[in-house]
């Protein structure tokens, strides 16, 4: 059979159009229910866009100053809510530059552990989601199961699948459980497999690869610019990554690779996102090797850290101590700043200033979310309406984060 | 090497510079106003500084100084690895006159941090490209990240929007929905009465 087009003239069928505006979102599920975009579109390729966020503002940074400093942890944990894990340590390491200390060996290990088991659920999500997206829906539930052995492990050793506050300043709330090793062994091993049977489900499906190579491309330059940190920026071949460039914890003496792209186009997004899990598990299988199964992980200050429980109720110094914690807060000296690590989406900053009572005088997060959605309109511009999809999917916007 | 950066910068720029300190390991370096947008410059420019990713960008409100409101900005350099925080105070002790110039022309991440800033804090950026809000709505009254804005404060009820040219019109008037079930405070009934005359 002939094709129907052939005798058709492009020119003839040209028929005068003016801009349509079209609004997608906020409560579009492809826009992840907090960004809305109002687009003027020519046919089907985006000419102006105009991307809104704020729809999931909730005073994140005017609440901080009303409490203590510990009482910022529950906070962080609904920044982004897919890792709080990493922002519970990125805050507990900016309050403890701080202060001026370290935390014992052992719980740079379980917070290196723990960190790296949220990084995997963030990619695991990230990259499901995005298949989902684009009509996979196998791959999404193989890895939202993976991602639900690791909240599995997360709640048993925090007592909270997701919005764990587990974090402390000077150390975490409580020590490892027996089984953290066998248990995240297991969970990685799972996560492996889970990792390798996607990519050969998706890696070959030319649909797959079609809706993702060429799309969403950004330059190395304007990537730096906008100031994107973290899988996106590492998808366009810049390999930076806060654990190498200035290691916190222990990840100065672990032995892994900071996965890069080249073109900087949602494909690479997906698969910078695939090797770093596999990154990841290198990361939690040398820490396991490394971390003792016995030892303090809290660091031994009365002034910073709660006493045991029997403490206070038994000693006069133990309950005075931890009234003194939880009434009037830990006394961060007078100044500022600022701590970074790697959070799931790339650069997570605490800027922190402290006027020495006991109060947090500013909280500031540097969401990687916020200036890496500032990108979407530069990435989606020119393109075609179905891009937007595969492009702002692979950005891995978080809400919590992004709006604050 | 850090050192050095400061002093660079305070060879360049040395009447402007009002500060400069390494607490905690952060270099930080607070300028006069004046001298924001040229420091900036210099700091993307020169190559022995050349910060081409601007990190941050926020404010912090002392209301009891001055210059109200301290801009905060971080910078990294991912050819040289190094990081600096420049500072600079604005805005009288009422918050008005806060302004600042842009950086927009240097860094693109500039745009919506300013944005924001503005948003929160009032603070405005000049030569800014497209300087709205951007967590909060248009109508939104005060800058919520002052310290003089309660964290408490209920905002009045807005009205439906007059767009033009939108044939969907909501089935409610300016007085129905958008309440939330939170505005229960004699104040925000107060408020809505008022919204309802005008």
């Amino acid at each position: 059979m002939e094709p129907l087009d052939q005798e058709l003239d492009e020119a003839e069928l040209e028929m005068p159009t003016e801009p349509m505006l079209l609004n997608v979102g906020p409560a579009h599920p492809a826009m992840h229910g907090t960004v809305r975009c109002v687009m003027e579109l020519s046919g089907e390729i985006i000419e102006h866009v105009d991307v809104q966020v704020g729809y999931l503002h909730r005073g994140f940074e005017k609440m901080c100053e009303r409490g203590t400093w510990t009482q910022v942890f529950p906070y962080v944990d609904r920044c982004n809510y897919v890792s709080p894990m990493l922002n519970n340590v990125a805050f507990a390491l900016a309050c403890e530059k701080m202060l001026g200390v370290t935390v014992p060996e052992r719980c740079q290990w379980y917070r290196i552990i723990l960190g790296e088991l949220a990084r995997m659920s963030d990619h695991l999500t990230c990259d499901g989601a995005m298949a989902m997206e684009l009509g996979a829906f196998t791959p999404f539930l193989w890895m939202i199961k993976a991602r639900e052995m690791i909240w599995d492990l997360l709640e048993e050793e925090t007592g909270a699948r997701l919005t764990h506050s587990f974090g402390r300043v000077g150390g975490m709330a409580s020590p490892p459980t027996d089984n953290l090793k066998d248990n995240a062994r297991a969970v990685t091993q799972h996560i492996l497999s889970v990792v390798d049977e996607v990519e050969k489900l998706l890696l070959g499906n030319r649909i797959f690869l079609d809706r993702l190579e060429g799309i969403g491309v950004i330059s190395q330059a304007d990537a730096i610019s906008l100031g994107w940190t973290g899988p996106c920026l590492r998808a366009t071949g810049v390999a930076y990554d806060v654990r190498k460039a200035s290691p916190y914890l222990k990840y100065g003496e672990l032995d892994f690779e900071v996965p890069v792209g080249t073109t900087g186009d949602c494909f690479d997004r997906f698969m910078v996102r695939l090797a770093e899990m596999r990154q990841s598990a290198r990361i939690i299988e040398q820490a396991c090797q490394r971390m003792a199964d016995k030892g303090p992980v809290n660091i031994d200050d009365p002034r910073i850290i709660l006493p045991p429980k029997e403490e206070v109720y038994n000693t006069i110094e133990g309950t005075i101590q931890h009234f003194k914690i939880v009434m009037e807060g830990l006394k961060l000296p007078a100044g500022e700043v600022y701590a970074y690590t790697e959070g799931g989406n790339g650069e997570l900053g605490f800027y922190l200033v402290s006027d020495g009572s006991g109060t947090p005088y500013r909280v500031r997060i540097r969401p990687p979310c916020f200036l890496i959605t500032a990108g979407l309109e530069r990435i989606i511009t020119g393109a075609m309406m179905a891009d937007v999809v595969p492009s702002f999917g692979s950005l891995n916007m978080i809400g919590g984060e992004c709006d604050r | 090497m850090s050192k050095a950066l400061i002093e660079l910068i305070q060879r360049d720029f040395g009447s402007a510079v009002l500060e400069s300190h390494s607490l905690h390991g952060d270099d930080t370096v607070v300028v006069e106003l004046r001298a924001w947008k040229e420091v900036a410059r210099f700091l993307r420019d020169s190559p022995q500084v050349s910060m081409d990713m601007l990190t941050d960008l926020t404010a912090v409100d002392f209301p009891e100084r001055e210059p109200r409101f301290e801009i905060v900005a971080h910078f990294y350099s991912l050819t040289r690895g190094h990081r600096l925080r420049l500072k600079t105070r604005t805005g009288d002790s009422e918050g008005d006159e806060a302004e600042v110039e842009s950086l927009c022309e240097f860094w693109a991440s500039a745009n919506w941090l300013e944005r924001e800033c503005f948003d929160l804090f009032g603070v405005v950026f000049k030569n800014h490209p497209d300087l709205r809000r951007i967590l909060l709505y248009p109508e939104f009254e005060g800058h919520p990240l002052r310290k003089d804005y309660p964290a408490d404060k209920i905002q009045p009820l807005i009205a439906y929007r007059d767009i033009p040219n939108i044939d969907k019109v909501a089935p409610f008037g300016v007085d129905e929905g958008m309440a939330f079930g939170r505005q229960t405070h004699a104040q925000a009934r107060h408020d809505t009465d008022d919204s309802r005359v005008n």
